[in-house]
């Protein structure tokens, strides 16, 4: 708790720094990445981050000084290298995009391996620290450092507001923006050097290895939780900012543990939240609304049961037993027995001590569902020319999802019709 | 107009296909003859080629169930062949006219096994029928879209099968590979065998099948072909988009309903 | 005899990367690959925990089903929760991989692993880390032996489920249709993976792997129209890499994997540009099809 105060008071400059520098790092590769997630090309920044690193140790060889700004020119352009390299081989030989990613991403990283350990041999005591990028180092971010990073960071996301029309309609629909007379050309362009810049300050986090994760993770995070274009870049910035602060905060807690996979863990964790229990998207909560659908569709079999007992003798104030019920229709009596107090509730059912009784609303509803189910058939025999022994199963369905919109549409196209096709009345 | 046959080699009861719960195919009910040419007409979108991967039970099934043969489509494998279509593989796949044709032979051969003489024999037979023998060794990736298609179809013929599902075998091919192909279906159908075919063109219809099922997300009609290819008929699977059984279907994918309660 | 044991371990891998690879980069799965070697990491540090080992049978075992989880997993994502097909790939093998550096960095003191070797092997330690029987005769490195056990599964596996492997990856429609089980194969091949990337972790880490599941299978495609061809010149040119890379290592006194993934580029790119039949350079006049 301690920690956790000293922490957050951000009293120790040093702290101030690690966090504004890993929220700011985060965010705007977080954002970039929304936007090659949405082109598809999501794994096109993984190459990236793993082509930086030579360029890194190049710009070291020939400066032999750490200075972040060389080494940053050097990451910029063997990282923008990679990328048009992909493009020239998918587009000029038969080898395919996946391939194409694969092989420069691990042979452009084995150039950099080779380099990194020729210059950790070499005995050049300037090396170390250079082999900080394959993991990061959010913790130990300091001043020049800081300062360069944040300023590209921060024009990083200036650009994409700026662009922010543009890039929407690159991601969104690429032939159309062209035929509209937009750059294309310029503005993947555009989209390639930011995805370099990204990744070139996000490394500083995260690490060459782990970089896919901070434009891939987020983003796919933010797209569960909304459709919107604008809110999914805040929220992709945010869940980035957040991870970066708690691997910062888990770092200064425990200085052993590397910072960068622990960003990449709290990043992932929040993903594999989001896509379980994002509202509407989320794999739980469409698991939930398919069983929400389940207890619907059993009240609305009860209310129909009850219902077609009442349109025999002795009609609707006739209260019912269950096994009344049941005999119509094969239902566990434990879930008949859920279902018929919970209708009870809502107002549907009455219970008398000689059994249950639709209320005048139960009636109602139970009349709208055997309406329905009888439309159907009659629709399904008259449109899909289905044999009416047929028709019943999808009925049994389509009758609880119906709208009234679609149900006035059905009545129409039918032209109100009385009979369905067992010819019996459709009330 | 839905005729059903006595006997039939395929049967297809109350079938419905979803994706994503969306149902593409509405309780079919379709019974096939035997010895037939058939040819499945529809609109863009109708669910031709979902018909026929249902009937192959190559994708999952909402409802309803497909009986080859009287019997359950597993167990009859070996006497069914599928050409698909043809864009659906990769033709730049280090592979010669040969290796594809060859591959007709697999299904029997069952697991570890490596293809005989009696099977290259085969092979290179059914090469000859479609007129491509002199390509053997030739790589797919230097063929045009008329030699892929009779690729495709010596492959089916290499196996020997008793029904051939085909989907859209005259996409996109040249006027003589077409003749040639329908020259073959004919041979076939005189040996008894069944083909069902996923076509698109009206015109030619009348002229190459004597069994049309035409689709439109619904069976609309399946019989001998001069009973079906009427302008009514046609209107119906033309005309007209189906509103609201598109809108329910919609509705069905939106809100995670199972396409039966269960 | 150092060299000799370092190049016959660079050998041995590259066989089965580049065998594999063929079929990976032939289904558009090569991504799949790089994942599965990412995610291998947290089970390799899991079973050595358990057994105290890198040369082991329940390593193998234990890390290989986590490869093939992997595979379960970004299926899982992209068809349950409908996560866009290459998010998946790369939520996935990040988050594992993440989760394999912690371990490391946790159980520092009990792991003999740390992240560089993750990164890029220590294939110029193989030699002293001798299998010496109870009799004390030296059977030279166990690593050699473990790779060697698994490239003789590999050789068997696409030996004996060659036509399978062969339709599957070419027309997973037909293959279904005929009664082949995509799905059966599918997840063979998984395995296969997984287990090659273990075995072949410790000699050149993650990331090599992928250089050679990726880089020589791509070079042959582009020499050869032939799949078996392809397959032989795959291994050829993995072979070649780790012979040379050895060399160029020894040369400018780097890490030798890192050079055996920088000389299967150069190979690649001499294959892209001077391919009798497909190089940009040297193209013959393009065989035109044969209008019939």
């Amino acid at each position: 708790m301690n920690d956790f105060l000293e922490f957050f008071s951000f009293a120790d400059a040093n702290i101030r720094y690690v966090t504004l520098g890993s929220v700011l790092l985060a965010s705007s590769s977080a954002v970039v990445g929304c936007f090659t997630l949405l082109r598809k090309r999501a794994l096109v920044g993984d190459a990236v981050a793993h082509a930086v690193l030579p360029g890194v140790c190049l710009a070291f060889i020939l400066s032999g000084t750490k200075n972040p700004f060389i080494l940053l020119l050097g990451a910029f352009i063997t990282g923008w290298i990679s990328l048009v390299t992909i493009d020239f081989i998918t587009s000029r030989s038969r080898i395919k995009e996946d391939t194409a990613i694969g092989l420069v991403l691990s042979v452009f990283f084995g150039i950099g391996i080779l380099l990194l350990t020729a210059i950790q041999h070499s005995g050049n005591a300037a090396q170390s620290g250079l082999d900080k990028f394959l993991f990061g180092k959010a913790a130990s971010l300091v001043g020049e450092d800081l300062i360069a990073f944040a300023i590209v960071a921060v024009l990083l996301l200036v650009t994409t507001i700026i662009f922010y029309k543009e890039l929407t309609l690159l991601c969104f629909d690429q032939a159309y923006a062209k035929t509209i007379g937009f750059p294309v050309r310029l503005l993947e362009l555009l989209l390639t050097t930011l995805t370099v810049f990204a990744v070139v300050v996000g490394i500083q986090a995260v690490g060459v290895v782990l970089m896919a994760a901070m434009l891939i993770t987020p983003a796919a995070a933010a797209r569960f939780w909304t459709d919107k274009l604008h809110l999914m870049l805040v929220l992709a910035a945010l869940i980035g900012a957040f991870s970066g602060v708690a691997g910062a905060f888990v770092s200064y807690t425990a200085p052993a543990m590397p910072t960068g996979p622990w960003i990449v863990l709290i990043v992932s964790m929040i993903a594999i939240f989001s896509f379980a229990f994002a509202p509407k998207k989320g794999w739980v909560s469409r698991l939930f609304r398919q069983r929400r659908n389940k207890t619907h569709i059993l009240e609305e079999n009860l209310l129909k049961l009850m219902y077609q007992l009442g349109e025999k003798k002795p009609g609707f104030d006739a209260p019912r037993q269950l096994h009344e019920l049941l005999e119509r229709r094969a239902i566990p009596q434990k879930e008949a027995k859920a279902g018929l107090k919970r209708l009870i509730k809502q107002g549907y059912v009455e219970r008398t001590p000689e059994g249950w009784k639709l209320s005048s609303q139960g009636q109602r509803r139970g009349e709208r569902v055997v309406r329905l189910h009888r439309l159907w058939e009659l629709y399904l025999t008259q449109y899909l020319h289905l044999a009416s022994d047929h028709v019943h199963e999808d009925a049994e369905t389509i009758e609880h999802i119906i709208t009234p919109e679609l149900e006035q549409k059905l009545m129409e196209e039918l032209g109100f019709p009385v009979m369905d096709p067992h010819s019996a009345r459709i009330p | 107009m839905i005729l059903q046959v006595e006997n039939p080699v395929v049967e297809v009861h109350d079938l419905t296909v979803s994706y994503d719960r969306k149902p593409v195919l509405w309780g079919i009910d379709l019974t096939l003859p035997a010895g037939a040419l058939v040819g499945v007409i529809g609109p863009n979108g109708a669910g031709k080629s979902t018909l026929i991967k249902a009937m192959m039970d190559l994708l999952p099934v909402g409802s309803g169930y497909v009986r080859i043969f009287d019997k359950p489509i597993d167990e009859v494998r070996n006497r069914i062949s599928y050409v698909p279509q043809r864009e659906s593989v990769d033709w730049d796949f280090p592979a010669s006219v040969f290796d594809v044709v060859l591959m007709g032979s697999y299904g029997k051969l069952g697991l570890f096994k490596r293809p005989r003489k009696a099977d290259k024999d085969a092979a290179m037979e059914a090469l000859q029928k479609v007129g491509m023998q002199a390509y053997a060794d030739r790589q797919i990736s230097q063929l045009s879209g008329g030699q892929q298609q009779r690729v495709f179809l010596a492959r089916a013929l290499a196996q020997n099968a008793d029904i051939y599902f085909m989907d859209e075998p005259f996409a996109g091919v040249d006027i003589a590979t077409e003749t040639a192909i329908i020259e073959l279906l004919r041979t076939m159908r005189e040996q008894g065998k069944t083909v069902i075919v996923v076509h698109h063109d009206l015109q030619s219809a009348t002229e190459y099948f004597d069994w049309v099922v035409l689709l439109n997300m619904r069976l609309v009609a399946s019989g001998p072909t001069e009973q079906i290819l009427t302008q009514e008929l046609l209107e119906q699977t033309y005309g007209g988009k189906l509103t609201v059984l598109t809108k329910v279907g919609e509705l069905l994918r939106k809100q995670e309903f199972p396409s039966r309660e269960a | 005899m150092n060299a000799f044991w370092i190049i016959l371990t660079g050998s041995l891998v590259a066989t089965c990367c580049s065998l594999l690879g063929c079929y990976l980069i032939l289904r558009r799965m090569a991504m799949v690959g790089d994942a599965i070697s990412h995610a291998v990491l947290p089970g390799i540090v899991i079973a050595f925990l358990f057994t105290g080992s890198r040369d082991s049978v329940p390593m193998l075992i234990g890390a290989g089903l986590l490869g093939v989880l992997t595979t379960f997993l970004i299926e899982f994502f992209h068809r349950y929760a409908r996560v866009q097909a290459d998010a998946s790939i790369g939520v996935t093998f990040t988050w594992l991989f993440a989760i394999g550096i912690i371990l490391i960095s946790v159980f520092a003191g009990q792991v003999d692993l740390d992240q560089d070797c993750v990164l890029y092997g220590e294939i110029a330690y193989v030699p002293l880390d001798l299998w010496i029987t109870e009799g004390g005769l030296s059977l030279g490195p166990g690593t050699v032996w473990t790779l060697g056990f698994v490239t003789i599964l590999i050789i068997l596996f696409i030996t004996f489920g060659y036509k399978e492997l062969f339709l599957t990856a070419f027309d997973p429609a037909f293959a279904a249709a005929i009664g082949i089980s995509t799905t059966a194969w599918y997840y063979s091949l998984m395995t296969a993976v997984s287990l090659t990337t273990v075995a072949s972790f410790e000699s050149v880490g993650a990331i090599l792997v992928v250089a050679l599941l990726v880089a020589p299978p791509a070079t042959a495609y582009l020499l050869t129209d032939k799949f078996k061809s392809m397959l032989l010149i795959s291994v050829l040119a993995g072979i070649i890499a780790s012979v040379a890379g050895y060399y160029l290592a020894v040369w400018i006194d780097g890490s030798i994997a890192g050079a055996i993934a920088t000389v299967t580029g150069i190979e690649f790119t001499l294959a892209f540009l001077f391919s009798p039949t497909r190089g940009i350079l040297l193209k013959r006049k393009q065989l035109q099809p044969v209008q019939h």
